[in-house]
């Protein structure tokens, strides 16, 4: 039953860190509002399922983030491809992405705000934005990894280019490109973030997070962030699982 | 990319020229839309004007005087996360009780991300100076202990049984075999971290600060400034770009040994 311990020993820091916030909240000596009892949270976090406005805000953000994704995912599977296919591409526009990419992605915020306000377009843009760039550069660099061998053996067979891409060159580039969709979902996530944060208009689990604390309700802030983790944590299961699950052939 | 280098250096430069041939362009579109007036001032200003927008940051020293505010933040956030970061991964990298104790907590907090803290200490530390730093510091924080266990996890079997025959101690099996062979993964986590706590920073003072390079920002938004957001942006890419390429300088020179 070791597994059994290792596991116990693991509650040990999280049963200290409740005793603590349970005590702080119980002996008065903190505003009840900002270390609410751990009941209030539950309370919180029961009501609001209830009356759905948590659900609503949750899938409003997963909604929201799924278009950014989709959006920045292909412009970035699409420039990628470009960059990794096409020298001209290359030497064109490498060098203005790399310029822009140096840029910490959360400074186009107030940017984007003028251009398209702060409603769902710039939400939008931005989770795209975010995602855009780890997307592109994994599938550029996916489209260097056909091994020489193979691509000698097309040439040998006289394929055509197309049939050399869709052979030899996307199977390839596949797992790399997976892992820049992975990594493109997790920004995906945080840009979602990051956009209802900055621009609170409209309904979204950030926004939830940001209204807790400006009514100064640390139930609802903590209820939020809490979910926040938990669809980060199942957005990159998720992700995992389809790279998995659109790579077996690997193993064969 | 390799294959440059076997190219006459005329080829290399005709290279280099071609590469600045799409930004050029762009800039001369730029240039000439807002000469004509296709857009407003408050959405694409001229580039003449994000230019002086620059020197007028410069001359006035609010450039100097908010960069140093956010260099202050970043440098003293990223140290205290990276060493916390450090301890943390090293204490579970060598014990695994002290894994099994702080790994399902670390787990668990770190799904979260950096960002997504900021309302919620906002409403326990207040928006002061504290917030700034902590929240720089969680994010460098975790790649760093990530990176630090799995680097002295990551230790070749082969240096241990090295090290029980010279009947090394504890001490010098930790000094000697784990801290030498584990810097390259730390150092791929400081970087890691070094990325994240400038990404945290310009998120925490775009939405709590009064100074800093992220509030110009904020600031040139109110004051509907585009060309001073977009001189701002340049900073901001600038400045990102020189502390990755001083850690990757730094690195560089820690492991010179590495090519022996």
């Amino acid at each position: 039953m070791n597994w059994v311990r290792a596991s116990l020993r693991g509650l040990i820091l999280p049963a200290i860190t409740l005793g603590i916030w349970e005590a702080l909240s119980r002996a008065g000596l903190e505003d009840p509002h900002v270390f609410p009892p751990l009941e209030w949270i539950a309370w919180t976090a029961w009501n609001d399922t209830l009356h759905a406005s948590l659900i609503g805000n949750l899938l409003s953000s997963v909604g929201r983030c799924a278009a950014g994704f989709a959006i920045g995912g292909t412009a970035g599977l699409l420039l990628g491809a470009a960059f990794g296919l096409s020298r001209t591409m290359r030497v064109l526009f490498h060098s203005l992405f790399n310029t822009l990419k140096q840029i910490a992605v959360f400074a186009w915020i107030p940017l984007l705000a003028m251009w398209f306000g702060i409603g769902e377009a710039s939400k939008l843009a931005f989770i795209a934005l975010a995602t855009f760039a780890p997307v592109l550069v994994n599938t550029e660099e996916g489209f260097y990894r056909a091994p020489a061998g193979l691509l000698e053996v097309g040439a040998v067979l006289t394929l055509r280019r197309f049939q050399v891409i869709r052979r030899i060159i996307l199977p390839a580039a596949l797992p790399s490109i997976m892992t820049g969709l992975q990594l493109g979902l997790i920004h995906a996530w945080l840009g979602t973030i990051g956009a209802e944060f900055f621009m609170t208009a409209g309904p979204g689990i950030g926004t939830f997070v940001a209204e807790g604390r400006d009514r100064f309700q640390m139930s609802q802030t903590l209820v939020g962030v809490v979910l926040l983790g938990l669809v980060g944590f199942l957005l990159q299961r998720g992700a995992q699982a389809l790279e998995r699950h659109a790579l077996h052939w690997r193993q064969a | 990319m390799s294959a440059t280098a076997f190219q006459p250096w005329s080829s290399r430069v005709v290279l280099a020229l071609d590469g600045l041939v799409a930004p050029l362009a762009l800039l001369v579109l730029w240039w000439f839309a807002s000469a004509h007036g296709w857009m407003p001032q408050q959405v694409l200003p001229a580039p003449d004007a994000v230019t002086s927008a620059l020197a007028d940051l410069w001359n006035s020293g609010d450039l100097t005087t908010n960069a140093w505010v956010s260099l202050r933040r970043v440098v003293l956030g990223f140290a205290a996360g990276a060493l916390a970061g450090i301890l943390l991964g090293a204490a579970m990298g060598l014990s695994r009780r002290a894994e099994e104790v702080v790994r399902p907590l670390f787990t668990a907090a770190a799904q979260v991300p950096a960002i997504g803290w900021i309302p919620l200490l906002m409403l326990v530390v207040g928006i002061g100076e504290p917030l700034k730093i902590i929240v720089i510091a969680v994010a460098a924080c975790v790649p760093v202990t990530l990176n630090t266990l799995a680097g002295a996890r990551a230790v070749s079997p082969g240096f241990y049984e090295v090290a029980a025959v010279f009947r090394y101690s504890r001490s010098q099996i930790l000094r000697r075999v784990i801290l030498p062979a584990s810097v390259p993964q730390v150092f791929t986590g400081l970087r890691y971290g070094l990325t994240n706590a400038w990404l945290a920073l310009v998120a925490v003072e775009l939405l709590a600060s009064s100074e800093g390079l992220g509030y110009l920002l904020v600031w040139g938004r109110q004051m509907f400034q585009m060309d001073l957001v977009l001189a701002t942006m340049s900073v901001i890419g600038a400045v990102g770009f020189a502390l990755d390429a001083g850690l990757a300088f730094v690195e560089r020179r820690l492991q010179h040994w590495k090519i022996l």
